[in-house]
C-alpha cells in the first residue's frame, strides 16, 4: 500500500463513482430477475457480504469494543455509517424497550441522480444497507433486521432505516468438538 | 401519501410534490467522498455477482464490460457540462485528451497516466494506468489469467467514446500496470483527417 501523495485522498473515492457503480448494479439486478422482491432480497444478500467484511475494518479502524448496550451499538452503527458514506444519520424513535431505533437519513449519497421508474414502487433501492447492518451486527453476535420504512424516492422527506434488536447470538461449540 | 378529511366529508388526499431529480443542481463544487473500502467492497459484490451469471471467463468480462458501459453513457452530458460548459468535442485527440485528463480526474481523482498512439496502427491508442482503482484489491487466479477487472472500467470508456461519435472497441490489459486499448473505426479516422 505504498503510495505517494495525498494520502488522505487515496483512501477515499469519489462518491458519483459509488453511485453510479451501485446505480448500474440495481438495473442489472433488475434486467436479470422478472420480480422486484427477488431484487431486494438479492441486494440485502449482497449487503450481508459486505457487511461481513466491513466490519473487520471497521473493528480495526476504530478500535470499538465490544458495546454495552444497543444504544451504543447504536452510536457505533452511526459512526460507521460517517466513516464509509461520510453521512451521520440521525438516530430517534426509540422503543420504549430500547431495542429499536431509527435512522433518519436527509442525505444520502446512493440517491444521487436517481429516480425510480414508475414500475418499481416496490422495489427497495437501498436495501444493500439492510443486508450491510446485518452482516456487520451478526459478526459481533447481534442479531438484528432492519427494513425501510419512508423513502425519498417514493416522495417521502427523509429515508428511515427501522432497525430491531431480536437476540444476542450465543458462542456456541462448533460442531464435532466436544 | 397524507390524506385529509374536511368537515363535509370530502376527503382530499395530498399528493406530496416528489422533488425531481432534475431540481437538484448537478454542479455541486462540494465533492462527497466515500470510504475506498467499500467501494473495493461493493464491485467485489459486482464481480462476483458477474461471475455467477456467466460460465466462462470471456461472458463475464463481457458482462462486466457491459456493466461499465451502462455507467460510461451517463457520465458524458454531466461532465461535459462540467468541464466544457456543455461544449462537446469533435477532434479526436481533444476527446481522448478529454478522457484522459477530466473524466479521469472527476472519476477517480486523478489524470490518466499515459495516453499513446500505437506506431504501427493508427486506429489504435492505449490508455495507460499504473494501478488502477478497481484492480487495486483483486488477485486474479492462475486459472484465469486473462482476466482483467478493468475491463469494466474499459466499458465505461468505450460507452462514452462511442455515445460522442467516436465509434470504437475498447479492451483492457495487462501491460505496464493496466492499459486499456483502444481501437477506433476506420471512419473515425478518416473523418478526423
Amino acid at each position: 500500500m505504498a503510495r505517494q501523495g495525498n494520502r488522505l485522498d487515496s483512501k477515499k473515492v469519489n462518491s458519483e463513482l459509488f453511485t453510479l457503480t451501485y446505480g448500474a448494479l440495481v438495473s442489472q439486478l433488475m434486467k436479470d430477475y422478472d420480480n422486484v422482491e427477488d431484487v431486494n432480497k438479492q441486494l440485502d444478500r449482497m449487503g450481508y457480504n459486505i457487511g461481513i467484511r466491513l466490519i473487520e475494518d471497521f473493528l480495526a479502524r476504530t478500535q470499538s469494543t465490544r458495546c454495552q448496550d444497543f444504544k451504543e451499538t447504536a452510536e457505533k452503527i452511526q459512526l460507521g455509517f460517517r466513516i464509509y458514506l461520510g453521512i451521520s444519520p440521525n438516530i430517534s424513535n426509540w422503543s420504549a424497550s430500547g431495542d429499536e431505533f431509527s435512522l433518519i437519513f436527509e442525505t444520502n449519497p446512493m440517491l444521487e441522480f436517481v429516480e425510480l421508474p414508475d414500475n418499481c414502487t416496490n422495489l427497495k433501492y437501498c436495501n444493500v444497507l439492510t443486508g450491510v447492518l446485518r452482516g456487520a451486527c451478526e459478526m459481533i453476535q447481534l442479531d438484528i433486521t432492519s427494513k425501510f420504512i419512508q423513502d425519498q424516492l417514493k416522495g417521502d422527506n427523509v429515508t428511515e432505516l427501522r432497525v430491531k434488536f431480536i437476540k444476542t447470538i450465543q458462542d456456541a461449540i462448533p460442531a464435532g468438538e466436544d | 401519501m397524507n390524506s385529509s378529511t374536511n368537515t363535509t366529508g370530502i376527503t382530499i388526499s395530498v399528493i406530496q410534490p416528489k422533488t425531481s431529480i432534475l431540481d437538484k443542481p448537478i454542479n455541486t463544487k462540494v465533492k462527497h467522498e466515500i470510504s475506498i473500502n467499500l467501494y473495493a467492497l461493493l464491485f467485489s459484490e459486482l464481480v462476483q455477482y458477474c461471475q455467477n451469471k456467466s460460465l466462462s471467463v470471456p461472458e463475464f468480462q463481457t458482462k462486466l464490460h457491459e456493466v461499465g458501459q451502462s455507467i460510461g453513457a451517463k457520465l458524458i452530458d454531466i461532465n461535459f457540462y462540467r468541464e466544457k460548459n456543455g461544449k462537446r468535442e469533435i477532434k479526436l485527440l481533444n476527446m481522448l485528451q478529454f478522457i484522459k485528463i477530466n473524466l479521469w480526474k472527476n472519476i477517480f481523482g486523478k489524470e490518466c497516466d499515459k495516453l499513446e498512439r500505437a506506431n504501427d496502427d493508427e486506429r489504435t491508442y492505449y490508455l495507460i494506468e499504473q494501478e488502477s482503482l478497481v484492480n487495486k484489491f483483486i488477485s486474479v487466479p492462475k486459472d484465469k489469467g486473462s482476466l482483467n477487472c478493468a475491463i469494466f472500467v474499459a466499458g465505461m470508456v468505450e460507452a462514452v467514446l462511442n455515445n460522442c461519435g467516436f465509434k470504437s472497441t475498447v479492451t483492457a490489459h495487462w501491460h505496464k500496470g493496466t492499459t486499456y486499448m483502444i481501437q477506433f473505426d476506420e471512419q473515425v479516422i478518416a473523418r478526423d483527417k
